[in-house]
């Protein structure tokens, strides 16, 4: 039976061989497509930074920059712009979520990698992800329906406000807690077997092991957790919004309201504002504050854990 | 010999304290834990529960004395409302659609709320109906001798097919779905191809140099600025910059009486991509890296060119693991609230949202606003939106799952 | 699985006999089995060591006798789905005993693995963190510097003791594991393949090493290098597929197997 020649490729058709190098133009265009899109990240930090920086410097011309990171009264109506109370309420609010997320994160994030079989492990880990799958504005929700009722319940109707900063600070730090954990997690399993076998084989018990071997051995990684849940709760804002306070006031009495950067910048932005008024400008040099602050805080915990990875891998 | 006698006896107390800690640990974990179901419940507690209901009209005034108003027809119906409605209210209803094109349960529906205007006078939540019933029931023949009490899921069908509307009885999630459904194409829509499309160039094209170094460190530290930053970037760049584009103006399409400036559903999606683009890279990034070089050798080594290779090889082979993780970026997406508020969603819509030129709400933006409300009421109907929103969101996922698994399943057999 | 939960007298059980027993092996293991799941590692393992000996246990690899070793200090209860069967006694006392703290037990029974694996902590703190856990209550200086000088580091570090442990070469760091063992003043040591990680030279100082500290300690030590054996050891078990093959004096073991196997592997038949 004589073979079928259905098709044939090119170069048997042209009856000689090439090697020369051939250009495809569909793969250049491909390949230029390509590079645009990984090209809009460095775009999108552009716009922000182009954005908030003319904002910002067109306030700037009115307000002295001094003015603004020294006073202590923020009104926009009568045209006192001092960022101290929204950072206070700021850093009010992160503290207190903190306080919760750290120890809780880090006691969770033991228990998973210390002590939890693989099938508690296993169970566990998808409830925490699903906590933290969970939309800012419904952890709002909760703070402002139930956390802030049984905090005045607990210290008194008087003596603690319908809005504050405690209730908020609370709730994202349940917001925090998966993220905290999870890192710190990844920072334990990440210690190598081996230290473990060398402190029990010392006649360690097991808290001893994990708390003076593996946790100082995790602990850029668990540091890096901390600052990067840190940042996530100065940028954290539907329930700062809903739960501690519609206006700037500079206190540190956490029972009382107090608005953050991110509140104010949702409450007046959701109103009716005028393009091009100081009050929209003021917004965003609020922003530029935030973005500033986040982005140190974000680039300090990646270069930790990129020099832990390096001393174990 | 040895020197056991340097040792202390502590054997008893180490253990102890490891006991101690070990509690701990465990209760850091249960209490997590105990957070989520805490969230749940609560919001379960106030999606459901017996309400006190009031009515402006005594409906027995209305209709004859042996029958109720639910059993009227039609005619019966129109007899009442042209007999008690105001002629103000007449002409505006018969103006949006004429009486006689109308069915009974639509007639029904304007007598009760626009003649019998029910009002709810007390609520409780699901505990409190379940477990405190003889009290609330001894407490509303006190307080309200002419209420009734009901037991009211408010998550219904009604609330779930109702625009959006002032009041707590009557208003609806339908304007807030739409917007959230559609904002949230537009989302996929963009931000699936760029961000596979930069994945694919960082891992397969980018070579080891200061400029890809640096794009993939500043996607890193993109996908850590908050949300609120992303909003006002797209205030400033989607809703004022390109207000031609994205209030349709440019394309010339009519919004049909509303002025929606800048401020619509395109503009809120545009965002929102934005927001999530560097997580859908990362993850993207990964699943890619997950695929063995013997795959991209073997294709290769049959004469395919690099792109062919991706194409054909990479792309196919790491599609479930990108998909996963774009979904889960964009269920991230679905849920916020903040940048949406900075781009200019709407507190109030009369109209269900059309098309991308529309001004918007969202699910979430609903949540806010009712959340923020003092009274009861709101507080139950954000609880339901709140069971909607979570709804939303695990169908997606489940979406996703199916669909990942189905995805795997050719990959084995094909 | 409760490694360390026992009630207080129970716990000190070991403690209050190790004294006094006084048998003539300073361990022995007695119809010892150990399974992964369903597969058995180690076949009723019979064994003694004798005191103030080095013996060495060598087999090709996957024979059981790293399992073996680290059932001798409960090592193997950190592995899950690991059980075991028979017993190891030391000091007269069953170590597998349901009232014995697996605790105690690897307190006394040091341990030193395969690859240097220090603490992240200074060298100073890596030995005195175990005499610390343990309620020592001596001096901490002159224990951590009797320590090095038993492996032969004190020399080299004693400039330097407040410095991170990694900055050590692995011997170093090697040498500095087998301090940290030797500072709690352990029974015995255990060795799973100590130089196997290290270059020649290195390997050289620490079985230069074993010599001296065999005065002090009794000291089991696995290994796939038959010279090493040969080298250190005073007697030589020889495994294979989780049996005992053969358990004599490592020059009669050497020169004169008595089973053909042990011959075939001696002579580099298999392994």
């Amino acid at each position: 039976m004589k073979p079928v020649q259905t098709a044939r490729y090119p170069e048997e058709a042209r009856g000689a061989l090439s090697f020369g190098k051939r250009f495809r133009p569909h793969e250049a265009v491909i390949l230029a497509l390509l590079f645009f899109c990984a090209a809009v990240s460095i775009l999108t930090t552009l716009g922000i930074i182009v954005v908030l920086g003319a904002e910002s410097s067109a306030l700037f011309k009115e307000v002295s920059l001094w003015e603004f990171v020294s006073g202590t009264s923020w009104q926009p109506t009568i045209g006192e712009f001092g960022i101290l109370p929204l950072v206070n309420a700021t850093l009010m609010t992160s503290l207190a979520a903190m306080l919760v997320a750290l120890p809780l994160g880090l006691g969770v994030a033991i228990y998973l990698a210390e002590y939890a079989s693989e099938r508690v492990r296993e169970t566990l880990k998808p409830i925490l992800e699903v906590l933290a799958g969970v939309p800012t504005v419904v952890h709002g929700y909760f703070a402002l329906t139930v956390v802030t009722p049984a905090l005045r319940g607990l210290f008194g109707q008087e003596s603690i406000e319908v809005y504050n900063t405690l209730s908020a600070g609370l709730v994202m730090g349940i917001l925090i807690l998966p993220l905290i954990s999870s890192m710190c997690e990844d920072a334990l399993s990440a210690v190598p077997r081996s230290l473990r076998e060398a402190a029990y084989a010392m006649g360690a018990t097991k808290l001893e092991t994990s708390v003076t071997i593996i946790v100082p051995a995790a602990f850029s990684g668990i540091a890096a957790a901390f600052i990067l849940g840190l940042s996530r709760a100065v940028g954290e804002t539907m329930i700062v919004a809903l739960a501690a306070g519609a206006g700037p006031n500079l206190t540190l009495n956490p029972l009382k309201a107090a608005e953050t950067m991110t509140g104010h910048i949702v409450r007046i932005s959701g109103g009716d504002i005028s393009y091009d008024s100081m009050d929209y400008r003021s917004l965003f040099a609020i922003a530029l504050v935030l973005f500033l602050a986040t982005l140190a805080l974000n680039m300090v915990s990646r270069s930790i854990v990129k020099k832990y990875r390096e001393v174990y891998e | 010999m040895s020197g056991r006698e340097d040792f202390a006896v502590n054997l008893a107390s180490r253990h102890a304290r490891g006991d101690r800690w070990r509690l701990m640990f465990m209760l850091s974990t249960l209490l997590a834990i105990v957070f989520l179901g805490a969230l749940i419940l609560t919001i379960v507690d106030d999606a459901f529960g017996y309400v006190v209901m009031v009515d402006e009209v005594d409906q027995r005034s209305l209709v004859p004395d042996d029958e109720r108003l639910e059993s009227l027809d039609a005619e019966a119906l129109r007899a009442v409302i042209d007999e008690r409605l105001s002629p103000r209210r007449y002409r505006a209803i018969e103006r949006e659609r004429p009486f006689d094109e109308r069915t009974a349960a639509d007639l029904y529906d304007i007598v009760l709320y626009e003649i019998v205007k029910p009002r709810v006078a007390e609520t409780y939540t699901l505990f409190e109906s379940l477990f405190a019933r003889r009290s609330i029931v001894e407490e509303t023949t006190l307080a309200h001798p002419d209420g009734e009490l009901v037991f009211r899921s408010w998550v219904n069908m009604r609330f779930l097919s109702t625009s959006q509307t002032a009041r707590p009885l009557t208003t609806g999630v339908l304007t807030a779905v739409k917007g959230s459904i559609l904002t949230i194409s537009i989302t996929i829509l963009f931000s699936f191809p760029v961000g596979i499309a930069a994945a694919i160039w960082l891992e397969e094209y980018a070579g080891d140099n200061r400029l890809n170094r640096f794009i993939q460190v500043n996607i890193y530290n993109l996908a850590g600025v908050p949300s609120i930053i992303y909003g006002m970037l797209g205030l400033a760049i989607f809703v004022r910059g390109l207000e031609r584009f994205t209030s349709g103006s440019a394309f010339g399409a009519s919004t049909s009486g509303e002025v929606a400036n800048g401020r619509t559903i395109l503009s809120a999606g545009l965002t929102l991509a934005i927001l999530i683009l560097p997580v859908i890279i990362i993850n993207a990034q990964e699943a890619i890296r997950a695929i063995p070089g013997s795959l991209r050798q073997s294709s290769l080594a049959v004469g395919a060119t690099k792109w062919q290779t991706i194409w054909h090889q990479v792309l196919p082979a790491s599609f479930d693991r990108i998909l996963t993780g774009a979904v889960l970026a964009v269920s991230r997406a679905i849920g916020e609230t903040a940048p949406l508020v900075v781009v200019g969603a709407s507190t109030f819509l009369t109209q269900d949202p059309t098309g991308v030129f529309s001004k918007f709400t969202t699910l979430p933006i609903q949540i806010y606003q009712w959340t923020s409300r003092p009274q009861a009421e709101f507080r139950h109907i954000s609880a339901a939106a709140i069971v909607v929103l979570l709804a939303l969101m695990l169908s997606l996922n489940a979406f996703a799952i199916f669909t990942r698994n189905r995805l795997r399943r050719q990959k084995r057999f094909g | 699985m409760r490694l360390f939960k026992k009630s207080a007298p129970e716990a000190n059980r070991l403690e209050a006999t190790i004294g006094s027993g006084d048998s003539g092996q300073a361990l022995e293991a007695k119809s010892l089995s150990i399974f992964y799941g369903e597969f058995e590692a180690v076949k009723r393992l019979s064994i003694g060591f004798e005191r103030k000996k080095v013996t060495a246990l060598i087999g090709p690899s996957g024979c059981g006798k790293s399992t073996a070793l680290r059932a001798f200090n409960r090592m193997n209860e950190l592995i899950r789905g690991v059980r075991t069967e028979g017993e190891v006694s030391f000091r007269g006392v069953n170590v597998y005993d349901p009232d014995v703290d697996a605790v105690q037990v690897r307190r006394w029974i040091g341990m030193v693995f395969q690859k240097p694996n220090p603490f992240s902590k200074s060298i100073y703190e890596n030995i005195a963190w175990g005499a610390r856990i343990n309620g020592y209550q001596g001096g901490f200086d002159e224990l951590v510097e009797n320590s090095l000088k038993q492996v032969a580091l004190w020399d080299e570090v004693k400039d330097k003791l407040k410095e991170s442990a990694y900055a050590l070469s692995g011997g170093q760091q090697q040498r500095l594991c087998i301090a940290r063992a030797v500072a709690l003043k352990p029974e015995i040591l255990l060795m799973d393949e100590p130089t196997s990680a290290l270059d020649p030279i290195s390997t050289a100082k620490i079985e230069s090493l074993l010599d001296d500290l065999k005065k002090r300690y009794t000291i089991i030590i696995v290994t796939h290098n038959m010279q090493q054996a040969g080298r250190v050891s005073d007697k030589t078990g020889f495994m294979l597929l989780g049996e005992l093959v053969e358990y004599s004096d490592t020059k009669e073991l050497f020169f004169n197997p008595k089973d053909p196997r042990t011959e075939n592997y001696i002579s580099g038949r298999f392994g």
